[in-house]
């Protein structure tokens, strides 16, 4: 076959797309839009990698307080920096107090002059929250006036929350910062090192990759594959006048590579709008500007050309079983009954595939990427192969119940391969999420930290500075409106020698009640001093051995290589008293050591030691965490409020937990929609038809039943496959990461229930066209 | 109005306009129980609209229509599928069977959507199948069948509720004259054994003859010749 | 055919002499048959004698006389009722209703009324033969099928004449 036969024959089928009238343009369109979605999610895909380098690039230029801080003088190119990181609600908000001591001092990234005392510059986002209603408790923290906006250079979303706040007598203060002020000659990590790839980590992200792609793949071919019957009429009467089989094939494939060229531009229009959306949304506090979002020009290259190829290749295939005669358009593989074995190769197969990885957790190197690639789309790809198969095998079963049941289930028995190849792309989205969730919710005990924190006893802990006094903090912070309680407590670690100590426990001041929440206390009067025996945190310590009267114990000890500590002296007195350590406050930090009454602290001791204040809440009381965050920053902007909360979650599986939910709910979308192409179609073909069911009376809650039925059952029967494919690979992939097994009920019920929205979105929308098409007007043939 | 003496379905006066085209400018009409009218004249005349407003399925934009003394314009959307279900039957040039279900659950599927078991209603429709010389055809689907034999189905499902008034819209516009014929003939018959009313949309004057009495439809505006003369 | 009422008829837009007569004839429907003009002159001392007519003068000079003549109200009854008659269905009827379709659309009558009574006088036909056949055996049925076939052939032409009035009108009676 010559190439000159194949263009030419390619071209006339291009000129039949567009050429084709009302009709030939509406399904071009129709195409050319289900394309371009599926191209649009490629390109994002494709951006994606680039956005999350972009993100951590700029993260990168602008870190500030590094724990490898070395010590700088002060010069005329330094800069001294506190961090005022703090949260508004539900969102985290990146403050800085910043103060040049220097005309050469480092600006940092997006910020042209440093705001004098007094004065801040704000990003966009912070700003419109500062100057809007909802943000006035916000506006009572931050009071500065706002001076500029920092530049898109300086943050790294385009709804950060970020200020840098002008600030005055830093340095006196650089030791009671708790490490949270620092002197710096320029911004930008010195050794931007890759952060240390996760195995398990690396095996989600590979997952989500392949099971958002996988239905893109899906929809794509569903695509040029839309008005399909129409088609075959046109090929047939082509082949009347003269064209030969291999020529209609040609000019067939010649059609779906116009609307996928067409799919190529609407699909880079898409991308280009949903770029500018992006800059506007935050997804669990994650959002991007525009800027990141480029894809990689190789990646969109493969995409330009993969795409036209693939709609080309699935054309020719999809007529693989069919003779275009000059009469009509005949289905010879119609006939022969779906078998069952060559379908079960594939996820048996995929499965084969990962179950020797079974067990490799993470602590035996990274999984081979390619086994696990091909393993999980043998799997995914098995559903598609396997649901024509059930949806004929179940249907050609189904009884028959009300009228619309009947239609629903006969048409459905007549071409089930129509109805299983729409919910395919459903199907294998589901199936890879309800994986994906699973194995996340197995992984995520190990990666959520338990904080230890006692949230029944207390909510809140203000860490203070040093400097500031501990009683009239915990006062104004008990004042506070929604604050039912407050325990004041002063830390210090406390060691048997002022050098290089062997051993060493906690000291701990308090009032009597504050003391009682850290441990069990015989009696309690000031000037009491006790002594825990045996509590856990204190490991090997004795501490009933250090508790001899007269035996010195040293404060904030030095140890070589590191700054000089205050090493203040601290003698144990005499009649101290025993405690039980109990589960209070501070359990899980440190319950042990030395309990000390106020009268009974030497002051000396006094700079040694670290304040905090721990607040019950009455959580009734609205915005009350940032009541009393409002409180700490009056109090000094060097206090640190805490929100205790059971757990924590690390911050890098929530942005790959958050990459799933963003992509499964673009994908379910886009299938949606896609169903929802092929319904209207279908529903155009049979306008006559419906019209005259309505003639004799049809009623319309009939039909409309009859269409709900029609998309209903094989997406049901799609969501039950993809359930049963989905916890096999999700048990899979937990062997592999060697968790326990545990079925997430909740997940499955929620990806079920998407997809059951999508059947019900889609039957509503397809409803105002099937009514209009039911009108008697459809009867008119003249 | 009063409607002619003994008449089963009678109009006046109706209008009808698709746009600026007025498929139907005055048009009236009568038939009486087993009567078969055929609606004779050129295409466009408006032929086909005056069936869709004298069975109630498009309603006209001026005029009346009465149905055993009822007013069809009073009715609303439901009342008039109601009507269509239980007391007409329908018959249109390309059969328009359902081609996903049998013959037989074509034939079944008015009786059905008046709320008759399956069962049952698959019985009836067999026995009107035998009628029509088609219950071989029972289990075949439309897509198997020839156009004659699809039409006889077609002829079986329409008075398979036993129709007051059948419609049919050029039914053998699709066949040859023998099959033409015979599908005139076994549906003539069996609408005057039953006493039914049969309004025939026709342009084919051997298909008219089948017919007691003609009225031609001509711009919108029917002439019925029985009268006239 | 009726050559009196083809006469009649043309007599209807005004009095003429019987040479005109004979070429408005030979022109309108004479295509292969012009009349003798003994025809004409016998023709019209039928209907004389009948009163559908009257002599409304008559020219003498060089030649041979000429009458000239007029029609009469009953003439005028005469020819309305010819057309409204339909002709029992027979073979070979065009050049009959075609000579009333030009003669109604000449003398501004509905020439769809004459076609709309021929085709129910035909259906009538039809319908007659229909139930013959239905009834009858299988010679009866080819036997009524002819006779069916014709009729339709007529009844299509029939059709294709109404569909066409406007334009004769305009050749006929511009």
């Amino acid at each position: 076959m010559s190439v000159s036969r194949w263009a030419r024959d390619l071209t006339m089928g291009v000129r039949f797309a567009v050429t084709g009238g009302r009709e030939g343009w509406t399904r071009a369109t129709l195409t050319a839009v289900g394309v371009g979605l599926g191209v649009a999610l490629l390109l994002l895909t494709t951006a994606l990698p680039n956005a999350l380098s972009v993100r951590h690039a700029r993260e990168a230029a602008r870190v500030d307080l590094t724990f490898s801080l070395d010590a700088l003088e002060k010069a005329d190119d330094t800069l001294l920096v506190a961090r005022l990181d703090s949260d508004f609600r539900d969102r985290s908000i990146r403050g800085r107090a910043l103060e040049p001591e220097g005309p050469r001092a480092p600006l940092p990234p997006g910020v042209n002059t440093f705001p004098a005392p007094g004065e801040m510059v704000v990003s966009p986002a912070l700003k419109r929250l500062l100057e809007s209603d909802s943000g006035k408790l916000l506006r009572e923290r931050l009071p500065d006036r706002i001076t500029g906006t920092i530049g898109e250079a300086g943050l790294i979303g385009s709804s950060e929350l970020a200020y840098y706040q002008g600030i005055d007598g830093l340095a006196q203060r650089l030791d009671d910062g708790n490490g949270y002020i620092g002197r710096i000659d320029r911004f930008g990590d010195p050794q931007p090192g890759e952060e240390p790839s996760d195995p398990v980590l690396l095996l989600l992200i590979l997952v989500v990759f392949v099971v958002l792609l996988m239905p893109v793949a899906v929809f794509i071919a569903a695509a040029v594959r839309f008005g399909g019957e129409r088609r075959d009429r046109r090929l047939a009467a082509l082949r009347l006048v003269g064209a030969d089989g291999g020529m209609a094939r040609r000019i067939a494939a010649g059609e779906a590579l116009a609307g996928a060229v067409l799919g190529l531009v609407f699909g880079a229009g898409f991308f280009l709008i949903g770029r500018q959306l992006a800059g506007n949304t935050v997804v669990f506090e994650v959002s991007v500007f525009p800027s990141y979002l480029n894809p990689s020009p190789v990646l969109a290259l493969l995409v330009a050309v993969a795409v036209p190829a693939a709609a080309v290749l699935v054309t020719l295939f999809a007529l693989r079983g069919v003779v275009i005669e000059p009469l009509g358009v005949v289905r010879t593989s119609r006939p022969t009954r779906r078998r069952l074995w060559w379908r079960l190769l594939l996820p048996v197969g995929g499965l084969a595939l990962l179950v020797p990885m079974t067990g490799m957790g993470r602590d035996n190197g990274d999984f081979n990427q390619y086994l696990v690639t091909i393993g999980v789309m043998s799997l995914l790809i098995g559903v598609t192969a396997l649901l024509p198969w059930v949806v004929e095998a179940v249907v050609a079963r189904l009884g028959t119940g009300g009228v619309s049941w009947q239609l629903a289930v006969r048409r459905l028995q007549l071409s089930s391969g129509t109805a299983a190849r729409m919910v395919n792309g459903i199907a294998v989205a589901v199936a890879g999420a309800i994986a994906l969730q699973m194995l996340f919710s197995g992984v995520e005990g190990d990666y959520t930290n338990s904080t230890g924190n006692e949230v029944t006893l207390a909510q809140m802990e203000v860490r203070l500075p040093s400097h500031v006094p501990v009683d009239p903090a915990a006062e104004r912070l008990g004042g506070t409106e929604g604050v039912t309680e407050a325990y004041a407590l002063a830390k210090g670690w406390m060691v048997d020698s002022a050098h290089d100590a062997e051993s060493g426990t906690t000291l701990t001041v308090g009032d009597c009640p504050s003391l009682r929440m850290v441990a069990t206390l015989p009696s309690c009067e000031d000037g009491d001093t006790f002594y825990v025996r045996g509590a856990e945190y204190d490991g090997d310590v004795d501490v009933e051995k250090m508790a001899v009267p007269g035996n010195t114990m040293y404060l904030d000890p030095s140890y070589e290589g590191n700054e000089e500590g205050l090493q203040i002296p601290w003698t144990m007195p005499k009649g101290m008293k025993a405690a039980e350590p109990r589960r209070g406050l501070l359990v899980g930090i440190d319950r042990g050591g030395f309990l000390v009454t106020k009268k009974a602290m030497p002051a000396a001791v006094a700079p040694a030691l670290d304040g905090s204040v721990y607040l019950r809440l009455d959580e009734s009381v609205p915005d009350v965490q940032d009541l009393v965050r409002n409180t700490a920053a009056a109090i000094d902007p060097l206090t640190y409020p805490m929100t205790w909360s059971a757990t924590e979650r690390s911050d890098r599986f929530t942005a790959v937990r958050t990459g799933l939910f963003v992509g499964a709910a673009c994908v379910l979308t886009l299938i949606g929609a896609s169903l929802l192409v092929s319904q209207l179609e279908q529903l155009r073909e049979r306008r006559k038809l419906l019209s005259s069911l309505v003639a004799f009376g049809t009623r319309r809650r009939t039909l409309s039943l009859s269409v709900l039925w029609q998309t209903a059952i094989p997406v049901a029967l799609g969501l039950v496959l993809a359930t049963a494919v989905g916890l096999a690979l999700g048990v899979a992939l937990l062997k592999m990461t060697d968790t326990p097994v545990r079925v997430d009920l909740g997940s499955i019920l929620a990806m079920t229930g998407i997809g059951g929205a999508v059947v019900l979105g889609v039957t509503l929308l397809s409803l105002p066209p099937l009514l209009r098409l039911m009108r008697p007007e459809g009867l008119r043939t003249e | 109005m009063t409607a002619p003496e003994g008449s089963l379905l009678s109009a006046e006066g109706l209008c009808k306009a698709y746009g600026s085209t007025m498929a139907l400018d005055g048009a009236s009409f009568s038939i009486h129980p087993g009567e078969v009218v055929a609606v004779m004249g050129p295409s466009g005349s408006g032929k086909s609209t005056l069936l869709h407003c004298l069975a109630g399925i498009v309603p006209p934009d001026s005029g009346t229509i009465l149905y055993q003394g009822r007013e069809l314009s009073a009715m609303n959307d439901a009342q008039r599928s109601a009507l269509r279900r239980s007391e007409f039957g329908f018959v249109f040039q390309f059969g328009q069977l359902v081609p996903e279900l049998t013959c037989v659950e074509n034939v079944a599927l008015p009786l059905r959507l008046n709320g008759a078991r399956r069962k049952e209603a698959e019985r009836t429709a067999l026995t009107w199948m035998e009628r029509l010389e088609v219950d071989d055809l029972a289990k075949k689907r439309p897509g198997e069948v020839s156009g004659g034999q699809g039409q006889r189905v077609a002829v079986a499902r329409s008075l398979v509720t036993g129709p007051r008034v059948v419609f049919a819209d050029e039914p053998t516009g699709a066949l040859d004259s023998l099959n033409g014929e015979r599908v005139m003939e076994l549906l003539t018959d069996a609408a005057r054994t039953t006493n039914a009313a049969v309004v025939l949309v026709t342009h084919e004057a051997r298909v008219a003859a089948y017919s007691d009495r003609e009225i031609v439809v001509r711009d919108g505006k029917s002439r019925d010749m029985e009268r006239a003369v | 055919m009726s050559i009196g009422h083809t006469l009649l008829g043309l007599l209807e837009s005004g009095p003429r002499h019987g040479y005109d007569l004979k070429r408005a004839f030979d022109e309108k429907f004479g295509h292969d048959r012009p009349l003798h003009y003994g025809q004409v002159y016998s023709t019209m001392s039928r209907l004389l004698k009948n009163g559908l007519v009257v002599v409304d003068g008559v020219e003498t000079g060089g030649g041979p006389e000429r009458k000239r003549y007029a029609i009469t109200d009953a003439g005028i009854t005469d020819v309305q009722r010819w057309l409204a008659t339909p002709e029992k269905p027979e073979p070979y009827l065009q050049s009959t209703l075609y000579t009333k379709v030009v003669l109604a659309l000449l003398t501004h009558r509905d020439a769809a009324d004459v076609l709309d009574a021929q085709r129910s006088e035909h259906l009538r036909s039809m319908r007659m033969l229909t139930d013959r056949k239905r009834k009858g055996d299988l010679a009866d049925q080819l036997i009524c099928d002819h006779a069916l076939f014709h009729l339709e052939a007529d009844l299509r032409w029939l059709e294709l004449t109404a569909a066409r009035l406007d334009k004769l009108r305009e050749t006929v009676a511009p």
